[in-house]
């Protein structure tokens, strides 16, 4: 009798898991990795992990290419198709946002605490999405190269001033050792534009747009910072200190291996590309401040949850187990970038104390500012990239971000100044 | 053949044939330059772009390529899914397509020049305009498969075809070939007793093969390198055809030589399939007036 109250208990017991591993929730994750091995995997390892963790949510995954991936998620929100939980650039996030795609995050108290400012996305004051890392734009250069010309090594607390970085683009020019002193990635014509050359332009004093209102671009990108600010970037093509629109791509990607180019403007995930070709040759160096402190850019891909997951609290539990220290770590490690905090830096092999890129996770925590948070900016950021490409092949630069300015304007008009779609 | 007599014949024909081996070369080198490259890893592939030696098989020669780009995505799943839908739609829009110019060409209904010409508007409304609309319609259609009645068609195969299985070009193209056919054909099949259906299989098929050719031609190459729609409704990787599956290999860092490869391997079925059908569609072409 005693054995078959023994085995009715454990029927039940076991029934009741199996119960519990049944009732697992389905959620569904799209991501922009597809192609990547590697981040294939470790993601694959998060889902893996928190599926294993809890009886609640069971988390699948279905990647797609990053270069087709918003086309994708516009696609499915428009067939009211979209998954619990969607990775997002964070630029793009405040668009998606107001666009009804994406909800925001439940995370508990002080889960972000200790993050990079880059790898939080905000939106009217509430959270939307969060990374993993985050990325950062440096001045590649040579050791060698600026102990040659007698160039001074600029440090965080010390950048070159627009005088002195003129001077040794200068200097470099006359040298003739170079095709150019400087590449600045000009094939890369997607969202490097505004990502690496925004800052420039923040650092002289102009934006994309009035971000005190975000309603109109007038001032800001037109005026006489924006100005100056479009002045010294013609001036890189007229002194043909950088290649013009037309760069070629193979130029671009080994140029300053080569030796084509003495300093290089470029993110941290070419940098241990670079690391292995130069060893410690290379440096990597703040930006340049023109005036109004150097700035970079932030701001990397995050995760989110949309607006038509009807299960947010499991989407953003997922979200919040994937921020563990171990696998911000390991997505750095993994894929290059730059993890989101201190901590999780303190884990990886490059970035910390004492790593090879080490200097890129403080350029993230100092320099970097956030490009426009608002839904606008993923035309902004179109505008100011023509804007851009117009000048560097001889626009005339007042009229050139005139004109950006006006359909900038025309755009936040049309979209009734972007108001909140809630 | 004329006979070659003098030394300024024998000279303009050199010239002639200079001019068009070099012409050929214009286009023949971007397919050499992707096939060679493939087996070139990233940085001497790219280092080579600045010399001839991009249309060489020098320096680092390799397969690695290959296997890297099959390891990074499922490139026999991308090709098989491109060929299958391709060869389908291929298949249903010439029948279809050329049943609907036989119609137009051969019936009498009324209304007829109207219709026809709408449909050959439609030549002019870029795809791009009416994919989200379109996106909107196959999302809330229904489907009878295997597990009975589903709706919505996105992440299918069906989603890939039967939007494409009519479209005006193709039906344009048969129109202008069943319209230089003798009428006296059509005529002394019916006064045979032939029904309608026979003479489009047993009398106009059997001499439309030149315009099959082109109309398959022009609507494989639109249907395997169809990128925007494919995009938009196969959210599943088991869907996915070739040129969405080209964007695996865009990353921050793009593997070159593995897009080489890709292409390479993505390339073959085309250039198959124009070959086979290369002799028909030059005679359409040149019977047809219509420029490539």
């Amino acid at each position: 009798m005693k054995s078959l109250s023994i085995l009715a208990a454990t029927l039940a017991f076991s029934t009741a898991l199996g119960g519990a591993a049944f009732a697992q929730t389905n959620l569904t994750m799209w991501y922009h990795g597809a192609g990547s091995t590697v981040e294939r995997d470790l993601i694959n390892g998060i889902i893996t992990d928190f599926n294993g963790s809890q009886t609640d949510w069971k988390v699948s995954l279905q990647e797609f290419p990053q270069a087709a991936y918003n086309d994708s998620v516009v696609a499915a929100a428009v067939a009211g198709n979209l998954p619990d939980i969607i990775d997002v650039d964070g630029p793009v996030m405040p668009n998606w946002a107001w666009a009804g795609y994406m909800q925001p995050l439940q995370l508990s108290e002080g889960a972000l605490d200790g993050f990079l400012p880059g790898a939080i996305g905000k939106y009217n004051d509430q959270v939307y999405s969060v990374g993993l890392w985050d990325a950062a734009v440096a001045m590649y250069a040579r050791k060698s190269t600026l102990e040659k010309f007698d160039i001074r090594v600029p440090t965080l607390e010390e950048p070159w001033t627009r005088e002195e970085f003129d001077g040794i683009l200068e200097t470099l020019k006359a040298s003739g050792e170079f095709d150019y002193p400087l590449n600045l990635g000009m094939a890369d014509q997607g969202e490097w534009y505004p990502y690496a050359f925004a800052p420039f332009l923040w650092s002289f004093g102009g934006d994309l747009v009035d971000r005190t209102s975000y309603e109109t671009a007038e001032g800001a990108l037109n005026g006489d910072a924006a100005v100056e600010f479009g002045e010294w970037w013609q001036s890189l093509f007229t002194n043909n200190y950088v290649p013009g629109t037309s760069q070629d791509m193979a130029s671009h990607e080994t140029g300053f291996i080569d030796g084509d180019y003495a300093l290089q403007w470029n993110g941290n995930w070419v940098a241990v590309k670079t690391l292995e070709a130069l060893g410690d040759d290379v440096l990597f160096l703040p930006a340049p401040d023109f005036g109004n402190g150097p700035k970079i850019g932030g701001a990397s891909w995050q995760f989110g949850v949309s607006s038509t997951s009807a299960h947010p609290d499991g989407a953003s539990a997922f979200i919040e187990f994937a921020l563990q220290p171990k696998y911000l770590a390991a997505f750095s490690d993994g894929i290059g970038l730059i993890p989101a905090t201190a901590e999780a830096a303190a884990l990886t092999k490059n970035y910390a104390p004492g790593g090879a890129l080490e200097s890129f996770y403080a350029l993230s925590e100092k320099q970097a500012m956030l490009r426009p948070v608002t839904p606008g900016y993923v035309f902004e950021a179109l505008e100011f990239r023509k804007a851009l490409s117009d000048i560097a092949n001889g626009a005339d630069v007042v009229d050139a971000l005139d004109a950006a300015t006006d359909a900038i304007n025309a755009d936040i008009a049309r979209n009734n100044n972007y108001a909140a779609a809630q | 053949m004329a006979a070659v007599t003098s030394p300024n014949q024998r000279l303009k024909i050199s010239l002639k044939y200079l001019l068009l081996i070099l012409v050929a070369l214009v286009f023949v080198f971007p397919i050499v330059f992707m096939v060679v490259s493939s087996f070139k890893p990233d940085l001497q592939l790219l280092r080579d772009t600045s010399s001839f030696a991009a249309f060489l098989p020098v320096g680092d020669i390799s397969l690695d390529n290959y296997f890297a780009a099959f390891r990074r995505a499922p490139v026999g799943l991308f090709v098989f899914n491109s060929i299958f839908v391709t060869t389908l739609t291929v298949l249903g829009s010439l029948f279809l397509c050329s049943m609907a110019a036989f119609a137009f060409v051969f019936l009498e209904f009324r209304g007829k020049e109207i219709v026809l010409s709408i449909i050959i508007a439609t030549l002019i409304v870029p795809f791009e305009t009416i994919a989200v609309p379109m996106l909107m319609v196959v999302n809330s259609l229904p489907w009878i498969g295997g597990s009975g009645i589903t709706w919505g068609w996105l992440n299918t195969y069906h989603v890939q075809i039967v939007p494409f299985l009519a479209d005006a070009l193709t039906i344009f193209l048969f129109v202008q070939f069943f319209r230089d056919l003798p009428k006296e054909l059509i005529e002394a099949a019916r006064l045979d007793g032939a029904s309608w259906f026979q003479i489009y299989s047993m009398v106009i098929v059997p001499i439309a093969g030149p315009v099959f050719a082109t109309a398959a031609i022009l609507k494989f190459l639109a249907m395997y390198n169809q990128y925007l729609w494919p995009l938009m409704v196969t959210q599943s990787e088991q869907f996915r055809p070739v040129m969405v599956g080209l964007q695996y290999f865009f990353q921050l860092n793009t593997a070159w030589g593995e897009v080489m490869a890709y292409l390479s391997m993505i390339t073959l079925p085309v250039l198959a399939f124009y070959l086979f059908l290369q002799r028909a569609f030059i005679t359409s072409i040149a019977s047809t007036g219509i420029k490539g």
